[in-house]
């Protein structure tokens, strides 16, 4: 049964160092104030999983909270790289990072595989590429007339953490829009952290693809408007595509970076500040020209 | 800007948008296939349906989107589905005819590189990765690869074959479902795979781009047929109808 708590408790209850952590959300719905509640409380050694990993996911390992990224496309979408995961790659900066590389079928597969409590998944997927030498996937023959396919371990991490536009007050989540694998991996997971836009009395499930996660497959509810900012939140909020260029010029030098989580990031006590900085237009100030 | 009054960017867009048949159902890139895509379904291929890995199907968005899940392509399409049902369902299960990729390099048999530049292990460059293409190369009817001419970018071999044309060798498409690469736009000209030796040739350059310049950015030794086509150029209605498709772009995308 889902509780309802701060951000605060539940990253410092469900997110030890050291734990195997899915911030999921696939371009929307992207957990970004929970992200900084992990940099925040300084966790350490944690494996983040994530497909697209982007920005929220640069300042967690730029923060050197994360010994190890497993994921299928890191970059700054539609701007570039990813300059923390980079560097964390290319220099050992701020410390060294271990990363394991799929692509985008193959870690849906392994999410649906662990949502199932599968072993491994199966998809025509890796042959020919140079991936298939690199990463763990292994080609296996169809027991029924022997068609080749190629079988990826499943995804069980330790914690799901996403963010939905809704709960209702007995904890059932509601998301809509691109839900990417926010389902997949909540029932993927051990545990289950979500941040809210909102808690409603009757979830709405407008507009595409409307989706439910019952309040018994959750354990900590948090709300957290604009939670998901620069990301977006169909219904409630609009990506904020202006930061993620500003983002590059952000994260491209340590020393502004550092700065930048100072004092947006790990000197406040929660997510209030950074939204504030949004609003009177600060946020990137370090970066404007004017 | 060429005397003609149009970019290399442009004109490249333009070409590549003109490869998309009307009724297809394609598998879109982010970047410069997304910007083709969409130029074709607002000129030529009005029913052509356009598909991102973020899962929305027949999308019709009304501003180029940043990321391949920016809330317009959802708001706009057809249906939305999850992840995992994009990548099994449509693309594996072969509905999609045309994948629409690019890439950081691509080598004489349309091997795609998005992965490293450099060694995997102590990469020179570590790029975003390879995202949705792999199985996008590999499961798509066929694939158009758009990316800009250059020896940095056309290279004998790719660091990394992130997803596969006709493999390091060239040795063919048995193993995959699609046909694989089946033309090549860039700011420069078009190329095609020799039908014989899967070997990438240049098959028409745009008007006023010398030969010997675009052997000059490829990175091997480019072959070239016989009877070498000049490109069409761009009309006055494609060209207002990509410039507004990117002011619309631009406007929305500035604002926060």
């Amino acid at each position: 049964m889902a509780e309802f708590t701060s951000l605060r408790a539940a990253i410092e209850d469900l997110v030890p160092d050291g734990s195997v952590v899915a911030m999921e959300g696939f371009t929307h719905l992207i957990p970004v104030a929970a992200g900084h509640e992990v940099i925040r409380q300084e966790k350490r050694d944690l494996t983040l999983i994530r497909m697209t990993p982007d920005v929220i996911y640069d300042q967690i390992i730029g923060s050197g909270c994360a010994a190890k990224l497993i994921f299928s496309w890191g970059g700054n979408p539609g701007v570039g790289s990813l300059h923390r995961l980079r560097d964390a790659v290319e220099s050992n900066y701020p410390r060294p990072l271990e990363i394991e590389e799929h692509s985008h079928a193959g870690m849906a597969t392994r999410y649906a595989a662990g949502a199932s409590g599968l072993p491994f998944g199966i998809l025509h997927g890796y042959t020919g590429t140079d991936l298939a030498e690199h990463t763990n996937v292994a080609i296996i023959k169809s027991p029924f007339g022997g068609e080749e396919v190629t079988a990826v371990p499943a995804l069980n991490p330790d914690v799901a953490v996403i963010h939905a536009q809704q709960a209702d007050h007995q904890g059932n989540v509601g998301l809509w829009g691109i839900t990417g694998v926010q389902r997949e991996v909540a029932l993927a997971s051990r545990n289950v952290v979500v941040t809210v836009e909102e808690i409603v009395d009757e979830l709405d499930l407008r507009g595409p693809n409307g989706a439910m996660l019952p309040s018994w497959t959750i354990d900590a509810i948090a709300e957290v408007p604009r939670g998901s900012h620069p990301s977006y939140s169909m219904g409630y909020t609009q990506r904020d595509n202006a930061f993620y260029t500003k983002w590059d010029a952000i994260s491209r030098s340590r020393e502004i970076f550092s700065k930048w989580i100072a004092e947006f990031v790990s000197g406040p006590d929660d997510f209030s500040t950074y939204l504030a900085a949004l609003d009177d237009g600060t946020l990137t100030y370090l970066v404007d020209d004017d | 800007m060429t005397e003609n009054g149009y970019t290399s960017d442009e004109i490249m867009s333009i070409v590549a948008s003109r490869q998309l048949r009307d009724g297809q159902v394609c598998f879109v890139g982010i970047g410069l296939p997304s910007e083709a895509a969409n130029l074709a379904r607002l000129s030529h291929a009005p029913n052509v349906v356009l598909i991102y890995e973020s899962g929305t199907i027949g999308t019709r968005p009304e501003i180029l989107p940043l990321s391949i899940g920016d809330g317009e392509l959802a708001e706009q399409a057809d249906l939305v589905v999850s992840v995992p049902e994009i990548f099994a369902f449509w693309l594996q299960a072969g509905r999609v005819d045309v994948g629409f990729l690019s890439a950081a390099q691509i080598d004489r048999f349309g091997n795609l590189n998005s992965t490293v530049i450099g060694t995997y292990d102590e990469p020179k460059v570590r790029l975003p990765g390879a995202g949705g293409a792999p199985e996008i190369a590999s499961s798509a009817g066929e694939v158009i690869v758009m990316l800009r001419h250059s020896a940095r970018t056309f290279v004998d071999t790719v660091d990394f074959i992130s997803s596969v044309g006709f493999g390091r060798k060239g040795e063919g498409r048995d193993r995959y479902r699609g046909a694989g690469p089946s033309v090549v736009i860039t700011d420069l000209g078009v190329l095609e795979p020799d039908p014989r030796t899967h070997e990438l040739r240049l098959v028409a350059v745009h008007p006023g781009i010398d030969v010997d310049d675009v052997l000059d950015q490829t990175g091997w030794q480019l072959q070239v047929v016989s009877d070498l086509a000049t490109t069409e150029p761009p009309s006055g209605e494609e060209l207002r109808m990509l410039r507004e498709l990117k002011e619309r772009t631009a406007v929305a995308h500035a604002g926060s």
